[in-house]
């Protein structure tokens, strides 16, 4: 799919590498090179040959091995994307669940409204008002960067990671918020919970047994989408705080109309969003047995 | 460099140092961290690499046979000695004794041969592949010998080769590695984010003054100042927005420095087309911009106003500025005279990064006064080079021209703004091979005043080349012509 898209593109790589002053001569070298004078039966099986052995090319830019670079770039993006996660479900449930347990007292209805502060404030924003509050002013944290060895140097590269994960994990955190907050109030309106109330059980572990389970559920697919978005779309957060993440690479790779690193990013993500779809099926099943159930007579 | 021979750098460049610094030893091992914008594509300057590499690598890592110092000057770097045949055509150079390479190997004329060859090969990428045009032929009688054949005289050759690094003709890649003669070899390099260069103990020079220096990169400048705000880099290699500088301007912690610049923001008309062939109209033009307004609401009291393309530090400059002053009567009079005098209109392509948005509407502003409609069309860089650099299919442009020594661009009727004066064409190929450098220096000097009169382009303003650096930090250059940022000579106290 991302191939024949990719083709689809009008212009061709060949063109592009050497700029509209090239020679007749030095444009087939260059298809040649590239494989772009193949018939594109024969361009997909290579390309797919090429998967098959993890071999993603070079890039016409910098002529680095593509797959090395996005290794490179992970390096920043998974870590980072992980721990803005955490972040964000640190938040988010606690938060969520207290706003639609205690929705009639003031501060579960300030929750709610501080949440819907967190959604309306842009990504970039919050970067910088971090950014102006504890690394200008008390000098607490780093502005941004990550260090020359990588995760070698741990401290440094942990303590560059703090801020950027916080903005992800407020942003994300508050809409993510929403949804616990959602999830909870129709929980708390089910009969299953009222059941369980009148069997005995107490409302926090009822809340527990029963309400996380089933308000999970559709969190979960939230969770996914917004995971798998936080991947690319940690451009901005990269370029605020200068991370060297995949979302940055992306960006130049298409200013410089660099295919091969292109095509490796997008393969690569979509690899990881489809990835994580699939664990959050699978963690949704585990949860609620009725998916289960359906799966198999669906089968 | 001394102390006290930077102290009088320091004081000549209109800035005090508190006192407190100059008594403090420097550390001879000190790591310095210089942020920059511009990373480069990769390591190899003839495969397209940008600015950046030149920043990082140019007389740091690689060397050349000459050197255009931060003051502007060309000298012998990894020559001896040389000489020029009775009529210009031949040079002999004879190569400094014990320079090494990093990889151990010696400097010998084949890799001088080689490097040279790898420049003006076809596949090149070089921006300077031109101007070695003429030479014709490279021979290496012995080890320490080279001699060039042009086909006609060359003037500039020196200052030509100063942009020829010489690599090590065993080396394989040097696109992710290098192999030069420089004070500093490549450290770790992490894309997207920083390079190190590590001192060369093998150096057949003076040692640099530090220990090691890290490139760091920045995509965007506010981060670039919050890294030197918090101690997190050095020295900034240059401001581009004079708005930041006021964080920096009143602390004793920061040092600011205007040095001199090669950078001159252009409107470029194609003066090929109508209504741009007319000198009238591009002189009306000229009269119509209050460019020190423009000047002034871009960079505040930095920058310098230019009346034709050449700047002060170039060696055939005069002041201009008085040929086509700001005179909004007088530029309706000439579109008038040139028959246009309800005006005209155009598509002002203008490339999508600062400042040219920013003086795109500032000109539509202005020309709306003398009844000329401006249509902005903002394109990308990229765009540009193929639609503007290399098709000349435009008819006016903004775009800042970095180069040193570049009114020779005028002398090429094929350049991307069209401009063809045989008399200019005359002059600069005149100078080029002329006999003495008074005489190059004369013939250019008359080649700028015509440009001017011509108003063969409306050249607006000279950017400002500010670098910014923490106050223990010194010895650094402060003119970045050609954006070389020479690191060896920066002293860091502790």
């Amino acid at each position: 799919m991302l191939f024949v898209l990719l083709r689809l593109l009008p212009g061709d790589p060949a063109n592009a590498l050497l700029g509209v002053g090239a020679t007749e001569q030095q444009i087939a070298a260059a298809r040649a090179q590239v494989g772009s004078d193949q018939p594109l039966a024969v361009q997909f099986i290579g390309f797919l040959g090429n998967i098959a052995r993890l071999d993603l090319g070079t890039s016409f830019v910098s002529r680095a091995s593509v797959l090395g670079e996005i290794g490179n770039r992970m390096a920043v993006t998974l870590p980072l994307t992980f721990f803005g996660f955490l972040v964000a479900l640190a938040l988010a449930i606690p938060l969520g669940i207290i706003a639609a347990v205690r929705s009639d007292k003031w501060y579960g209805a300030a929750i709610s409204v501080i949440s819907q502060l967190g959604i309306a404030i842009p990504v970039f924003w919050l970067g910088i008002l971090l950014v102006t509050l504890f690394s200008i002013n008390l000098r607490w944290l780093p502005s941004g960067g990550f260090p020359l060895k990588g995760w070698a140097n741990f401290g440094e590269a942990i303590t560059g990671m703090i801020l950027p994960s916080l903005t992800i994990g407020l942003v994300m955190g508050a809409s993510l918020l929403r949804y616990v907050r959602a999830a909870t109030l129709d929980v708390l309106g089910s009969d299953f919970l009222r059941t369980a109330r009148a069997l005995g059980a107490s409302f926090p572990e009822a809340l527990i047994r029963h309400g996380v389970r089933n308000g999970a559920v559709p969190v979960i697919s939230i969770l996914g989408i917004e995971l798998a978005s936080t991947f690319l779309g940690a451009v901005v957060i990269e370029r605020v705080f200068s991370l060297p993440g995949l979302g940055s690479m992306l960006l130049l790779a298409i200013q410089q109309r660099d295919y091969p690193n292109v095509q490796g990013v997008l393969f690569v993500s979509t690899l990881l969003v489809l990835l994580i779809g699939f664990a959050a099926d699978i963690a949704q099943r585990l949860i609620d047995p009725r998916l289960r159930g359906r799966a198999r007579t669906l089968a | 460099m001394t102390t006290k021979a930077l102290l009088l750098a320091t004081l000549l460049a209109g800035v005090a140092l508190p006192a407190s610094v100059l008594a403090q030893d420097f550390n001879p091992d000190a790591s310095i961290r210089i942020g920059s914008l511009y990373e480069p594509q990769n390591l190899d300057n003839t495969a397209g690499a940008g600015q950046g590499i030149n920043e990082a690598f140019n007389g740091n890592v690689y060397e050349a046979l000459f050197q255009l110092t931060d003051a502007g000057s060309v000298e012998p770097k990894l020559v001896e000695s040389y000489e020029a045949s009775e009529d210009g055509l031949t040079y002999t150079f004879t190569l400094k004794d014990g320079v090494t390479f990093h990889s151990g190997d010696p400097l010998t004329s084949a890799d001088v041969k080689y490097s040279i060859e790898r420049v003006t090969a076809e596949t090149s990428k070089s921006s300077r592949k031109k101007s070695l045009s003429t030479i014709t032929g490279i021979e290496t009688p012995d080890d320490k010998t080279v001699v060039i054949t042009l086909s006609a005289r060359s003037i500039s050759l020196p200052y030509n080769l100063s942009y020829v690094w010489i690599v090590n003709d065993a080396a394989t890649d040097i696109t992710a590695t290098e192999d030069g003669t420089g004070p500093y070899s490549l450290g770790e390099w992490r894309r997207g984010s920083a390079l190190a260069l590590e001192r060369n103990d093998n150096y057949w020079g003076e040692a640099p003054t530090n220990g090691e220096v890290i490139y760091t990169y920045f995509t965007d400048a506010t981060a670039l100042n919050n890294a030197l705000l918090t101690n997190a880099v050095d020295v900034i290699t240059s401001v581009q927005s004079p708005d930041s500088l006021a964080q920096f301007t009143g602390n004793p912690a920061f040092t600011v420095t205007e040095g001199a610049s090669t950078t001159k923001e252009l409107l470029a008309y194609n003066d090929r087309v109508a209504p741009f062939d007319n000198v009238k109209v591009r002189k009306a033009l000229a009269r119509a911009t209050d460019k020190a307004r423009l000047l002034n609401s871009i960079w505040g009291d930095y920058g310098t106003l230019i009346g034709s393309f050449v700047p002060p530090t170039d060696p055939w400059y005069v002041d201009l500025t008085g040929v086509d002053p700001y005179d909004v009567e007088s530029a309706k009079a000439l579109l008038a005279e040139a028959g246009y005098p309800d005006g005209f209109e155009f598509t002002l392509d203008t490339p999508d990064y600062d400042p040219h948005p920013i003086v795109a509407q500032f000109l539509q502003a202005e020309y709306a006064k003398i009844g000329v409609k401006v249509n902005i069309n903002i394109i990308t860089a990229n765009e540009w080079y193929t639609k503007i650099y290399q098709a000349h299919d435009f008819q006016a442009t903004l775009q800042e021209h970095v180069n040193h020594r570049d009114i020779v661009f005028y002398g090429n009727p094929d350049f991307y703004w069209g401009y063809n004066n045989p008399e200019v064409v005359k002059l600069v190929a005149d100078a080029e091979s002329a006999g003495s450098e008074a005489e190059q220096v004369e013939k250019l000097t008359e080649a700028n005043k015509i440009i001017a009169e011509d108003a063969a382009g409306n050249w607006l303003y000279l950017y400002p080349q500010i670098v910014v650096s923490a106050a223990n930090v010194t010895g650094y250059p402060i003119n970045g012509l050609n954006s070389q940022f020479f690191a060896y000579d920066i002293e860091k106290a502790e």
